[in-house]
């Protein structure tokens, strides 16, 4: 126990004496969690819309109001003729175009079809997308309350409700994913490197030849990053709390504990690569190649599993990532409890049991 | 049984590779308290050699007891009675003087009371005072070499093993870690240690040549010049080397 607490005490050493590894390890997970919260957003405020109004009536006045009065719209300018059009567009600036056609409430009142033309920049196309959709809902909302109800037409008129995200923020999707990413990051790549550095200057031989255990060794090498890794999740969950206020409906101790078997998979997986790698630089590289992007394009964080092909479905099985952000946003914004994840929790455990298995064997067979 | 003089005795050793022979049934014996050189070309086999003395490499046939432990059966004991030197410098740069000692002094089990005395005293051998809160990493080869050196006799073991632990140091530095190496045999410490300098096998008791795995001469450097009739352990080796 004497011998285990020199070693995690001269591992905690290595770790604040070097500024890029603290980086990593304390800047990485707040500034990734800010800039995910607040930069990289799939919502859209304040777009800059420019608006071609060939009839300057009062209904069209009123519909140019409401748009413009909703936080998600600012009106850049009033234009003229229609081939102003693409001359705006190429400045870049104004992302969208509204055409209001010519006697629009004539039209609306005896054609009952009045029409409005948007035009939007879709040389990014999820932000095109989206802001149809909202210029759409104004107007439907304009109709609903602005017209008599001569005007109105039978319809059917679904009504969506958002469960579990009703404001659709994207925050929630991304503390999972970023959670995620910075676990994986923190155990396996900082492990790796750090077991992999004691082989490159030679003191894993020094280590073997003591009379510590090669197990004394692993261990005392994850242990502090254990350590590490819980703090950052607490961080990182705090942080999403107070600053983006991010509900947490599950226990709180569910989600510890979810998180403490995700942190033994990545760091069991950290050993396995730690393994197979001779040098820090091949240890980096296949953590970053081999973890980091399967677990930012596969598990489902940014990319949503049941729209890939076939292949890249069943690939994304066999990613830890995948189950834990299942798990993590199933208790975090469901509030459910074991008895709806233990699947995943189990999956987890397994790919645990079997990363530290073959690290164990491979680890012997290098002493032979 | 085994004689109480003898530290190692090794018996047809032998290391493979697959179908490749790293170690070719050596056999040899080390008195203790003696310096033991243990030389041969790059590639003749003596880091596998050594491997598997300190109990880090299983050997496919023969006997060695090491220590008076046998290397199939009993490595962990091997381990507490050794010392390891490798030829890549072993210290931690980030940590500092004290603290690589405290640590080292640590994984063998020591208690604190011991390690600050073997701190102390090694540090003033060293004449190491100035630097003692110093980073290793700030110290220049030779120092941390010594420091190594040190290091590796801290538990205070019956035999020490030193890869080429003189690789790149200036003559100078050579010079005082051989002293250091006369002190250590001196208190009784069995010196097993590899080279590539033959003006270093000069200092040895004894000297061992491995070529292609096997040991083609084994004897005092004195003999050894004798044998072959040339003036320095050079031409010995190099008479050998060459076939």
């Amino acid at each position: 126990m004497k011998r285990f607490i020199g070693f995690v005490k001269k591992e905690f050493y290595h770790i604040f004496r070097d500024k890029r590894s603290l980086f990593i390890l304390f800047g990485m997970p707040i500034a990734q969690i800010l800039l995910f919260g607040f930069a990289i957003t799939n919502e859209i405020n304040n777009v800059e819309i420019a608006i071609l109004d060939q009839s300057k009536e009062v209904t069209t006045q009123e519909i140019i109001h409401k748009i413009s009065a909703s936080k998600y719209f600012n009106i850049n300018q009033l234009i003229e003729k229609e081939s102003d059009i693409e001359r705006i567009f190429k400045k870049g600036k104004v992302k969208a175009v509204l055409n209001f056609e010519k006697n629009f409430s004539k039209n609306l009142i005896t054609k009952k079809n009045a029409k409005i033309q948007v035009i939007t920049d879709a040389t990014d196309p999820n932000t095109a997308n989206t802001i149809s959709n909202y210029i759409n809902a104004i107007l439907q909302n304009y109709l609903k309350e602005e017209t008599t109800s001569s005007l109105k037409a039978y319809k059917i008129e679904p009504k969506t409700r958002m469960v579990y995200n009703p404001e659709l923020k994207s925050v929630y999707m991304f503390v999972p994913g970023v959670m995620t990413i910075i676990l994986m990051l923190v155990s396996a790549m900082m492990t790796s490197i750090s077991i992999t550095k004691e082989k490159e200057i030679g003191t894993m031989e020094i280590l073997l030849v003591s009379p510590l255990k090669p197990n004394q060794v692993i261990v005392g090498k994850v242990f502090p990053y254990i350590f590490l890794s819980i703090i950052n999740a607490i961080v990182i969950i705090v942080l999403s709390i107070f600053i983006f206020k991010m509900p947490v409906y599950g226990s709180f101790f569910l989600l510890a504990i979810e998180s403490v078997l995700f942190i033994i998979t990545a760091l069991a997986l950290g050993i396995l690569i730690s393994t197979i790698s001779a040098t820090q630089q091949t240890a980096m590289m296949i953590s970053l190649m081999g973890l980091m992007l399967p677990v930012i394009l596969l598990s489902g964080f940014i990319f949503p599993i049941t729209s890939m092909p076939l292949p890249l479905q069943v690939i994304s099985n066999i990613i830890p990532a995948k189950w834990f952000i299942i798990i993590i946003k199933a208790v975090m914004l469901k509030g459910v409890g074991l008895q709806f994840v233990w699947k995943e929790t189990l999956i987890l455990i397994g790919m645990a049991v079997l990363f530290i298995g073959v690290s164990v064997k491979k680890y012997k067979i290098r002493l032979e | 049984m085994m004689n109480n003089t003898k530290v190692i005795q090794v018996e047809g050793l032998t290391k493979l590779f697959g179908d490749f022979v790293a170690v070719n049934k050596i056999s040899f014996e080390v008195e203790k308290g003696e310096i033991f050189g243990f030389l041969g070309a790059n590639g003749a086999g003596k880091t596998t050699a050594i491997k598997m003395l300190i109990g880090i490499s299983k050997p496919n046939e023969g006997k060695a007891l090491v220590a008076g432990f046998d290397v199939f059966t009993q490595a962990e004991e091997i381990k507490n009675n050794i010392g390891y030197m490798s030829q890549k410098f072993a210290l931690y740069d980030d940590l500092t003087v004290k603290e690589n000692i405290t640590f080292f002094g640590g994984i063998y089990g020591l208690s604190k009371k011991i390690i600050k005395e073997k701190t102390t005293s090694l540090i003033e051998d060293l004449e190491l005072q100035k630097v003692t809160n110093s980073l290793v990493g700030s110290l220049p080869l030779g120092w941390k070499q010594k420091l190594s050196f040190s290091v590796a006799l801290i538990h205070n073991p019956k035999i020490v093993f030193l890869d080429e632990p003189t690789g790149g140091v200036d003559p100078i530095t050579r010079r005082q870690f051989w002293e250091l190496i006369y002190k250590a045999a001196s208190k009784g410490t069995t010196v097993f240690v590899t080279t590539h300098y033959m003006d270093e096998a000069e200092y040895c008791d004894r000297v061992s040549i491995m070529v292609n795995g096997k040991i083609e001469a084994l004897n005092t450097p004195k003999k050894l010049k004798e044998h072959f009739n040339v003036e320095n352990m050079n031409d010995v080796f190099l008479k050998l080397a060459r076939g």
